[in-house]
Parts: structure tokens; sequence; C-alpha cells
């Protein structure tokens, strides 16, 4: 009696799990970044293939735990093992989980071993992201190009009016090319166009994460990590901090405005005074 | 096999005899009533936490008076939250996970089960078990540290947890914490010393390594990635130890300013700590579950009445497992900043290791099929970890491609996956262990309708608890969240919070019944025979127990059962 209903609680536990995972409730959030499609191709494969072996095992384990209890004086099969059965399943496995890993690794050259193409990248916009405890900064090279050199000790988290000097990157007032740097603290970006993000951190550890761009990526002090994206859809966006960080990680909230060409000129033209 | 004369030959005191024992079972026993209250003490502390993330805004005037530093006006501050985040996570893997099925089954059972009458060094076996206790105590001080215990999380990645001003609880709280882990390095290198040179070496007659159990040889695989993973550890811990508090710079880069202070130094890597940690926090993993693939391959033969599915390829997978553990540290770094090429070779060698992982499900089917089970509690307990073990560990196939990792990594999506497959699975070898072993180590049964309600309601509501993190994770909920009031896309999930909180409490209110059970079976249990489960392996034999008497002689294989003209569904090991 127990045994039934131990199969029965198995199989019930496989078929609601992967009713929950297919019930459209539960997708990854809808997607605004050119790169996202072949991420989330890559994972509803996945999940087809984990789904099946889940439901398999799950399938088996119940059905053994019906079909076999113990009956008064019957013995049990000898059998220890089938050396025939275990090379099959195993290879078989090797093969899919291999697979899996070679179609990912393919995704993932896309994603951060094939940078976007030299012609797209110096289309690109340069932005640098720089988090601290618990808060976002944004900086824009400005009419000239190029991001005017900081220096931790000029930090001034106190001055936080858009575009001052040091401000809270503590750009250095002698050098030329921070004069026109644009520091906001709404991460803005034209649609449709590559965005070249360099993520810095002024303390610990941070992560910069945009669900809807399946963006993440940490920011490290003492480290300049470059990543790219493409945002395809106009509308604001929430940037949250995927990194323990201390007390108020949870509040590290930013926001990613992806804008039509001309709304972005103007939105920097705005800033950069 | 040599045999040495018991060593604990004179009579003792009562404290030489039950406090600092020199004798493994006595070890055993204090290795598994700590971990029971370290895991007592570990659940109460994620209720605390699921109470914050169902009901952020809600006072508790009642926590407040118990937790005067936690709670402001009732409320549970963020820094207490991630204090219980931290401290949660320690116990458990530390405390918990990597003490009950290695050190305390392992203490108690490895010997017996080889047929050897004594670790090779009790006394280093005895000051293995008083190191994790002062690890223990040490990290429970953590709590009473000015600023509370630390809130940078069990993996204390640095510099949020090499500034002391980064954060409440990063100063005092943080350091001991490093001082506790430490410890608790020291004591686990220790003892796998102690397994290694015993399972070498302390083998009776007979028992050549293919005759030995499953379980012991996941006790010596443990114990040799225990030696090579702990060191390592323990060597992070003393560098960040020296960052904190001696100026040294290891971990800290040039130009860091927390809480606008101007950090001296530089020169360090943030990265490198993270490389050194999981080092060992890879083959951590495994050191939980390997012992616990033993036990549940033990169980399994035991109540199927059946051999070991495939005894050879299960060996062969623990021993594979165990080394490829070393090669996939990486996959918790994907994005970490670490050169994206070196994640391709993480990322397959990550799903490489899922093959092993797999071979052991399918020969516990093996196992089961053609079986005739009997339901005892530990069986179901076994069972139950099949089922969750492959629940658990095919979402490693997601989390283990890179580019699918960007999106769930550090989301709910990994603590449901880690939880099951780590946490769960490896309680559910736990309590197949003690429901188990418990006659052969207290002589009377657990009560089996105690045990079959706590198995019921646990299987049910581990899965109800962890089966929404997914979800939550696959929203894009990231972890280590004090609240969900912050985010737009976080507010829909918080109903799924409240749902889980719920079942956490009601799956806590289960461990009541196998506390209760336990303590009431300890007076008044129905007392158990030599071989009450008629199984196979020495610890149930009357001359392997018998410490006095001669040692035992093995003629047979671990786990002869249902051999088809012998007189009875089993052959015991000695039985020539």
């Amino acid at each position: 009696m127990s045994s039934r209903l131990l199969a029965i609680a198995i199989w019930l536990t496989a078929i609601i799990t992967v009713c929950l995972f297919a019930w459209p409730k539960w997708r990854l959030p809808a997607s605004v970044s050119a790169h996202s499609a072949a991420i989330d191709r890559q994972f509803k494969i996945t999940l087809i293939v984990i789904g099946f072996g889940f439901a398999l095992t799950h399938a088996a384990l119940g059905y053994a735990v019906w079909r076999y209890r113990a009956k008064n004086g019957e013995r049990a099969s000898n059998s220890s093992g089938n050396a025939r059965v275990e090379i099959i399943l195993a290879a078989i496995t090797a093969v899919v989980f291999i697979a899996l890993a070679i179609t990912g690794q393919r995704v993932w050259a896309g994603l951060r071993l094939n940078q976007a193409p030299p012609t797209s990248l110096a289309d690109a916009v340069r932005v640098e992201a720089v988090a601290q405890q618990f808060a976002w900064n944004f900086r824009y090279p400005g009419a000239d190009g190029k991001f005017g050199r900081t220096d931790p000790r000029l930090y001034n988290d106190a001055d936080n009016s858009i575009g001052s000097r040091p401000g809270p990157l503590g750009i250095d007032p002698t050098d030329p090319a921070g004069k026109d740097d644009v520091v906001t603290t709404t991460l803005a970006a034209p649609v449709n166009r590559p965005i070249s993000l360099a993520l810095r951190s002024k303390d610990v550890i941070h992560d910069f994460y945009v669900p809807a761009l399946r963006l993440k990526q940490d920011a490290v002090p003492g480290m300049r990590i470059t990543i790219h994206f493409t945002a395809t859809s106009e509308g604001r966006y929430e940037i949250a901090c995927a990194e323990l960080c201390g007390r108020f990680h949870h509040q590290m909230r930013a926001y990613l405005d992806v804008k039509s060409p001309r709304d972005y000129e103007e939105w920097l033209k705005k800033n950069s005074k | 096999m040599s045999q040495a004369r018991p060593q604990t030959a004179k009579p003792y005191t009562f404290i030489g005899k039950y406090v600092f024992s020199r004798n493994h079972k006595v070890i055993g026993l204090q290795y598994f009533f700590l971990a029971l209250t370290a895991a007592l003490v570990g659940s109460a502390m994620s209720l605390l936490m699921r109470l914050r993330l169902a009901w952020p805004q809600r006072r508790w005037p009642l926590l407040e008076t118990v937790f005067p530093g936690g709670f402001g006006d009732g409320l549970m501050k963020p820094e207490f939250y991630l204090a219980m985040v931290t401290m949660h996570g320690t116990i458990m893997i530390f405390m918990v996970l990597s003490v009950a099925p290695q050190s305390a089954f392992g203490n108690y059972f490895l010997p017996i089960q080889l047929g050897a009458r004594e670790m090779v060094f009790p006394r280093l076996n005895m000051i293995s078990f008083w190191l994790t206790l002062a690890s223990f105590l040490v990290l429970m001080s953590a709590l009473l540290a000015a600023g509370g215990a630390p809130i940078g999380g069990w993996t204390f990645y640095p510099p949020l947890s090499a500034v002391a001003s980064a954060g409440p609880g990063q100063a005092a709280g943080a350091d001991l914490w490093l001082i506790s882990i430490g410890i608790f390095c020291l004591a686990s290198f220790l003892g796998s010393v102690n397994f290694i040179a015993t399972t070498l070496t302390r083998r009776t007659k007979g028992m050549s390594l293919a005759r030995m159990p499953l379980t012991c040889w996941g006790w010596f695989t443990t114990a040799c990635v225990s030696l090579l993973a702990f060191p390592v550890l323990f060597v992070a811990c003393l560098l960040l130890f020296l960052d904190r508090n001696y100026g040294m710079s290891f971990f800290k880069p040039a130009g860091l300013v927390v809480s606008e202070r101007f950090i001296e130094g530089g020169g360090g890597s943030p990265l490198l700590w993270q490389h050194l940690f999981w080092f060992f926090g890879h083959p951590e993993v495994y050191l939980v579950i390997i012992p616990v693939m033993g036990v549940i391959s033990h169980v399994m033969a035991t109540f199927a009445r059946k051999p070991v599915f495939g005894h050879r390829a299960m060996v062969a997978a623990i021993v594979a497992i165990g080394a490829l553990g070393f090669l996939i540290w990486g996959h918790h770094m994907f994005v970490s900043g670490m050169n994206p090429r070196v994640g391709v070779a993480f990322s397959v060698l990550t799903l490489v290791i899922g093959v092993p992982s797999a071979i052991k499900t399918f020969n516990w089917l093996g196992t089961l099929w053609g079986a005739r089970i009997r339901f005892a509690t530990p069986m179901l307990f076994a069972i139950g970890f099949v089922s969750l073990f492959v629940s658990g560990g095919v979402t490693g196939l997601v989390l283990g491609q890179t580019a699918l990792d960007v999106v769930f990594h550090d989301t709910y999506f990994v603590t449901g996956h880690l939880h099951l497959i780590m946490g769960v699975a490896a309680v559910f070898g736990i309590f197949a262990a003690t429901y188990y072993w418990f006659p052969k180590m207290f002589g009377r049964k657990m009560n089996e309708s105690m045990g079959k309600a706590h198995f019921w309601l646990t299987f049910i509501g581990v899965y109800a608890i962890f089966i929404p993190f997914h979800l939550l994770g696959v929203a894009g909920h990231p972890r280590r969240y004090a609240d969900t009031l912050w985010f737009e896309f976080l507010k829909p999930l918080e109903p799924l919070h409240i749902l889980i909180t719920i079942a956490a409490f009601v799956t806590a209110a289960a461990q009541l019944i196998f506390v209760g059970n336990f303590l009431l079976s300890l007076w008044k249990g129905a007392r158990a025979g030599d071989n009450p489960w008629e199984a196979t392996t020495l610890e149930w034999s009357d001359e392997a127990s018998n410490a006095e008497g001669l040692p035992p002689v093995v003629y047979r294989g671990p786990y002869e059962y249902s051999t088809p003209d012998a007189a009875k569904d089993y052959s015991m090991q000695t039985e020539v």
C-alpha cells in the first residue's frame, strides 16, 4: 500500500514539476537584446533534454517502486549488473551531455569570444559603468571620445550633481580628456546600436545584471571588464546588482533607458552641461 | 593485514571514555550529535530568513527581544538577514554536511566494516573532533561579536570580507569566521589522514578492496578529496586574515575606497580568493555527496535484497567523481571576470562529470529492478534521495553551460539547484543512515510509523520549497536579496515567497518528529537483534562488534543477497 503511494508520489512530483516549467507564466523575462535569442534557444533545448531525463528516471523509479515490492517468500533477482546496458546508457548520456556542452559553447563563443565585429564596434557607444556600495554610476566619454583620467583619492560622493568634476568617479580636473565626460546615474542607450560597457568597481565586487538583456557580469575592483550588448527595444529596464555587496545589496537599483537615436542624442546633450 | 591490539585496553574514567575519548564509536557519536545540534541551529536561521522574505514589512517585536541588535522597531534589519544567510550556509555546509556523512558515520562504521578494531591514530581522531567542536563554537561566537555575524555569504568574497568597514559584521565577526573555518580545515585534514591510513592498513583478513562495501569506498575517496582540498582553503583563510589584520594585500587591489575611506595597499586580486576558495569549494560539494552515495547504495542493496547493480562501475564512478571534482571549480566563476576562454574548459568538464553521476543513478535504478523491496524507513529515504539527486542534478546541466550561467548565475535557480543536490539530497542520505544504523549504534530500532510520517512530510516539503526556488530563478530573482520591494520585476514574485515560507515551516516542524522519534527510541525503541535488517556487512556480524574477540575473517563480497541456492536470502561477509 505504502509502496503504491510512493510510486504515485514520485510520478506526481515529476508531472507537476514538468508542468510548472512548461507553464508560460514561468518563462524568462521578455528579452530586449540582440544576443538573447541564441541564449533563450539554448535554454529551451537544454530544458527539453533535462526534462526528458528527469521524466524518464522518475518514471522508472516509480515503476520499480510500484512493481518490485517484497512478497512473501519470493526472492529478488540475483542480477549484479549488466555491462551491456551499463555501457549503452553511459554512452548515450555522454553523447547527450557533450553535445549540450558543445552547442552551449557555440552560444558562449558568440557572446564573449568572437566579440562584435570591428565595423560595428567602431560604431559602438562606449560607456563606463562604475559600481559602488550601493549605487551605479555611468560615464560617457563626451565629444572627444576619450575618458578622462580618474583618481580614487578624488572621489567625491557628496557631489552627485550630474556632470560634476571630479564627482563620484574622481575625474582628474587636470586631464583635458575628462573635461567633457558625462557622468550619470542612469544608463541611456540608443536602440539597435552596439554598446561597449566597461565595468569597474570602487569598493567591493558588484555585478551588472539586467534580466531583460540576458546580461550579467561582475564588476571587480582593480579590473576593467568590457562587455557588449545591443538593445533592440526602446523602454526602461531595471539594472540590479547580482553579487552580494553589503547590507543594501537588495536596493542597488539603476535604470537602463533604451531610446531612439534622436532622444538619445538629446539626452546626452542635456546631460553634458 | 596486521591487527594491532586495541589501544584502549586500560580502564578509563568517565571523562576518558565519553568526553576525551579515543574510541572511534564514541567519536563518531560525538560528531553525530554535533552535526544534529548544528542542523537545528542552521535550520532555525533559515526560518528567520524566510520570515523576512515572505513578509518584509511585518514587525516581529517578540523576535526583537531575542535578537535586539538584529531588529529595529520590530523590522528585521537587512544586515541581520545577511548574517543569517552567511551563518546558515556556513553551519550547514561545514558543520552539518561535511560532518555527518563523513566524520560521524565514517568514524563509527569505517573501522567496523573493514574488520578493524580502531582507527590507526585514535588520539589524532580525538583531536580532530575537539578541533571541529572548537570551530563550531568560534563560529557561533561570531553572532555575539560587535557588529554581529559576517554578512558576506559563506563564499566570503573579498574585498567585502577583506575590509572591516565594508559593512556591519565585517569586523570582528568576519575574523571569527576565518578563525573558525581555519580550525575546521585543520580538523578535516587530520581526520582524512586517519581515514586513508585506516582503510589502507587495517582491513581484516579477506577484506580485499573489491570486497569493501561501497560506504567504505565513499569514505575513503572523500578522505582523499579532503586531504587535497582543505589545505587550500586553510591557506586562503590565512591569507585573508593577514589582509585584514596585518596590512597585507593578497586580495585587495590598489585604489580601493570603502565607505569613503581610502584603503592602503594594492597589488592583490579579488579573483585569487575565488580561485582558492572554489578549488576547495567545488570538491567540497563532492565530499558531501560521495559518502552519501555510498550510504544510499548500501541501504538500497539491503532493502532491495539484491546485490548492488554494477558494483565495479559504482566504485569507478565514485573515484571518477572525486577526481573530476578538482577540475571544474571555475564553473563558479563564469561571470567573475575570468577570461571567457577559460570558461570553455570548465564548462565542458562540468558536463562531463554529469556522466559518472548519471551512471550512479542508472545503477541505483538497476539495483531496484527485479528487487523485492522492503519499504522500511531507511529505504524510503534512499528512494527519496534518488529522486532528489536527479531533480537537483539535471539543473547542473543548465548552470554548467557558460552562456546559460550568465542568465542564472547568482539567482534562486542556483540556490534551488544547490539545495536539492547538496542540501536535501545529502540530508536524505543522513536520515537513511540514521534510521539504518540506529539499531547498531543504540541497540534499538527507531519507530517505523513516526519514521514514515517524517519521510512523507519531508519529501513533499522539500519539493514544495525548492522547485519554486527554480521558478524564482527563471523569473530572474537574484539570491541574497533581503527583500523584493525595490524592483518592479521582483514584486510579482512575492506570493511564491510566501508559499515557500509556509512549506519551510511545515517541513521544519516535520523534523521535530524525527528528533522526537530519535529521543524516544533511545529509551523506548524496540530492542534490535544483532542484524535487524538481515544485512551482510561486518557491522551486523557479532564477531566484528566484539572488541575483545578475534578479528573477523571475510570470505565474500559485500552485497550477496538472494543467492539462488543459499538457505537464506543473504550471506554475510563472514560466512564461509
